[in-house]
């Protein structure tokens, strides 16, 4: 096994090796998840807190069913609607839930480098569910499981990262990763959308779609979010949905076999015409969410073994942790 | 201050640091009464004075800091002038300028003359203060500016906020130009660095922060010198930070507008990078920027067309920096800390001693039109002799501010203060 992180919060300290491991034990829980029985005992006797400061629901819900279906005792706390309003710091409500000697915690924030704050101050593992802009790194792992059962690799590929690239923390992770594994990356998207210096990154950057949809392999989609659509990035929805909207039309620039992929919720007829999403010989869409499952439980899983050594260690060595 | 009239004090053997004339050369200095009587390789001690013997170890005019913030009134319990003054003597700080910034603004004679009051009875150090150049800091209606420099205001700023309305600020300036008042500004077009915590590019990209172009640096410098240039008041910016700012400078100051520029000692040493993993120390205004600009800068201090380098001491509590990076509060302590740094560019071969106090005690002493930062016969003895060598790792808890927000924890330093005079008397170290 070469994963030995303690934390899973981004991609970014992440090397080509322990990608492959957790994608190689997420293959494996793809096949549990398609049996009727879908337990394992892998997290038996283990705490996992799901600590959401945004609102989400698949993202929380895939934790929730990952970590149940490993045996963890699952808990997940409404935190977006009480402590913090009150006005705990962060560190406070990280400390509070410390103590109540939690395995894994899952967390998601408005804030970049608000979970690695948050990890810095707790003495279990910590999950990156999503940290403001900047990585969401299970999104990535699954869209690279959900690529590599498709394409056969996940290596060598073309693949386009379409729409909202400024502030999407899916796109910062997958450009970390597909970047890592050595893929040709194209970003495409209105200036306005585009970060600053992501050409030093090694992309190539296009602002029309047909031009950097070209003979790519992978079409990856990114959410637009409402309160972007009107005038202040973008001049209109039904703009942005004739320049980068993906229908059949900018599709047929990209290779025969290209899968497209979005990480969701869509804005059918925004960012992507609905007989797209729904065509089963392009769209993977489901299959990400399914695949969604299979990786978070891979990630709890080795970061539970590597707990329970370092927890093994410490109590040979007398220290406690 | 004064020193006993009837004790000189005889500096043997320093390598004598002149700004003024951009020289260092090894003599003696003699001071009397609380000033510099006599300077020369030929010296001798007069009967009674005291003689320190200095062993070659630079003699500095005292560093006068222009632009630190002390939390009086309203944040006391982030910085006092007694915190501040004990910080700046233990940083070759002999005078203090302070910042407006505070709670409420400094922007009446009454809330002035308050101040000046605290401070003079309990700093060891000189303060002079600043005022605010609007009324609240709010960018609306100019204060009294007669009034603030009659009460003994040395300049006038609204500090990080940008006085965004053009006329307001045009009328200010032109108001200030009437009694000859220095003008300070934060060069920033608010617009584009609005909510920013980082500078644009490939870093803050990566890191997911909101980010600001440098261009909004030049953009409001631009801005600024077009105003100049229409009322011609005298103006000093407060920090200039990038390497495409430094070109509408140098065209400023080539077409003899009285324009001067700062540059915080943190953004001559450290880069966007050492933010590292959303380390809040680092959180800056402007924010850290890249390695390039930095060198620009440091460049630009070499070859005086940026005048003065600042410490920005901003001291900030650890609940406001134990947060989110884009939330947590802007600035670091630099007291103590900027003689150590600013060496580092000494050790680099990159400015000179001279240079270096040009920029740290005579630039900002002239631009106030006080009589320190001279090595001179007849300046005020306001000194500091250092060893520019001897290592240290910087322990911030070993900071004598109330607030310990230093970007140089834990990294090792070389240069430390043997000791600080003001008007001839000790105020640091033991000699």
């Amino acid at each position: 096994m070469t994963f030995r992180a303690r934390h899973l919060l981004g991609i970014e300290h992440l090397s080509p090796g322990e990608i492959r491991t957790i994608l190689d034990l997420a293959d494996r829980y793809v096949e549990l998840n398609r049996r009727t029985v879908k337990r394992t005992d892998a997290l038996a006797g283990l705490t996992q807190i799901n600590m959401f400061f945004e609102n989400s629901t698949r993202t929380q819900a895939s934790f929730e069913l990952a970590g149940k279906r490993l045996g963890a005792d699952v808990m997940n706390m409404a935190v977006a609607q009480s402590s913090v309003k009150k006005g705990e710091t962060l560190i406070d409500t990280a400390l509070t839930l410390n103590a109540m000697r939690p395995d894994l915690l899952v967390v998601r924030h408005n804030a970049s480098g608000a979970v690695n704050l948050l990890a810095s101050k707790v003495n279990c593992a910590v999950i990156n569910a999503g940290d403001g802009r900047h990585e969401h790194p299970t999104q990535a792992l699954l869209d690279a499981l959900t690529i590599r059962r498709a394409k056969g690799r996940i290596q060598r590929l073309r693949i386009a990262i379409c729409g909202d690239i400024a502030h999407s923390r899916v796109a910062r992770s997958n450009l970390i990763l597909l970047g890592k594994m050595e893929n040709r990356l194209r970003l495409i998207g209105p200036p306005t959308l585009l970060p600053a210096g992501v050409a030093d990154l090694g992309c190539e950057i296009f602002d029309d779609m047909n031009a950097g949809l070209k003979d790519v392999d992978v079409v990856m989609m990114l959410r637009l979010q409402k309160e972007r659509m009107d005038g202040g990035f973008i001049p209109s929805e039904r703009e942005y949905f004739h320049r980068y909207g993906l229908d059949a039309e900018k599709l047929a620039h990209a290779a025969p076999d290209a899968i497209v992929m979005h990480p969701g919720p869509m804005n059918r007829g925004v960012e992507i015409d609905g007989v797209i999403a729904d065509d089963i010989n392009r769209s993977v869409i489901q299959d990400q969410v399914e695949m969604g499952v299979a990786v978070r439980m891979a990630v709890m899983d080795l970061l539970a073994q590597n707990l329970r050594a370092e927890r093994g260690r410490a109590a040979a060595g007398g220290i406690d942790v | 201050m004064s020193a006993d009239p009837t004790q000189g004090l005889f500096f043997r053997d320093a390598l004598l640091v002149d700004p003024e004339a951009l020289r260092e050369s090894r003599g003696h200095l003699l001071v009397e009464g609380g000033r510099i009587a006599a300077i020369g390789p030929d010296l001798t001690p007069p009967e009674g004075a005291r003689v320190i013997d200095c062993a070659g170890r630079p003699l500095a005019p005292g560093i006068v800091d222009l632009g630190v913030k002390i939390g009086e009134p309203g944040e006391r319990h982030r910085e006092s002038f007694g915190t501040a003054g004990r910080a700046a003597a233990a940083g070759g700080v002999t005078t203090i300028i302070a910042r407006p910034d505070t709670e409420p603004a400094i922007d009446t004679p009454e809330v002035l003359e308050f101040v000046t009051r605290r401070a003079a009875a309990s700093a060891p150090v000189r303060i002079r203060h600043m005022a605010a150049l609007t009324k609240g800091r709010a960018g609306r209606e100019m204060t009294e500016i007669g009034f603030l420099l009659d009460a003994g205001a040395v300049a006038f700023t609204d500090c990080d906020r940008v006085v965004t309305d053009t006329k307001v600020l045009s009328r200010a300036l032109a108001y200030a130009r009437s009694l000859d008042a220095l003008v300070i500004g934060h060069p920033q077009e608010p617009g584009l660095s609005k909510g920013a915590a980082a500078t644009s590019g490939k870093f803050a990209s990566l890191r997911g922060l909101p980010a600001v172009s440098p261009m909004a640096e030049r953009m409001g410098l631009d801005r600024d010198i077009g105003l100049i240039e229409m009322t011609g008041a005298r103006y000093h910016a407060d920090q200039v930070t990038c390497a495409r700012t430094l070109p509408a400078l140098e065209r400023a100051k080539r077409n003899g507008l009285r324009v001067t520029a700062g540059v915080s000692i943190h953004h001559l040493t450290l880069n966007e990078f050492d933010v590292g993993d959303y380390r809040t120390f680092f959180k800056l205004t402007p924010p850290l920027r890249a390695e390039e600009d930095r060198l620009a800068m440091v460049e630009a201090v070499a070859s005086g067309l940026i005048d003065v380098i600042c410490s920005m001491h901003t001291p900030a509590d650890e609940e406001s920096k134990r947060l989110p990076f884009e939330e947590a509060a802007a600035g670091a302590v630099g007291l103590e800390t900027m003689l150590p740094a600013a060496l580092r560019l000494h050790h680099a071969g990159q400015v000179g001693l001279a240079r270096l106090f040009r920029a740290m005690s005579y630039a900002p002493a002239q631009l106030l039109g006080l009589e320190q930062g001279r090595l001179a016969a007849g300046a005020p003895a306001d000194l500091v002799l250092f060893d520019p060598d001897v290592p240290f790792a910087m322990d911030r808890f070993a900071l004598r501010s109330k607030s310990k927000n230093t970007p140089f924890d834990g990294q090792m330093m070389q240069g430390k203060v043997i000791a600080t005079f003001v008007g001839g008397l000790c105020v640091f170290g033991e000699v």
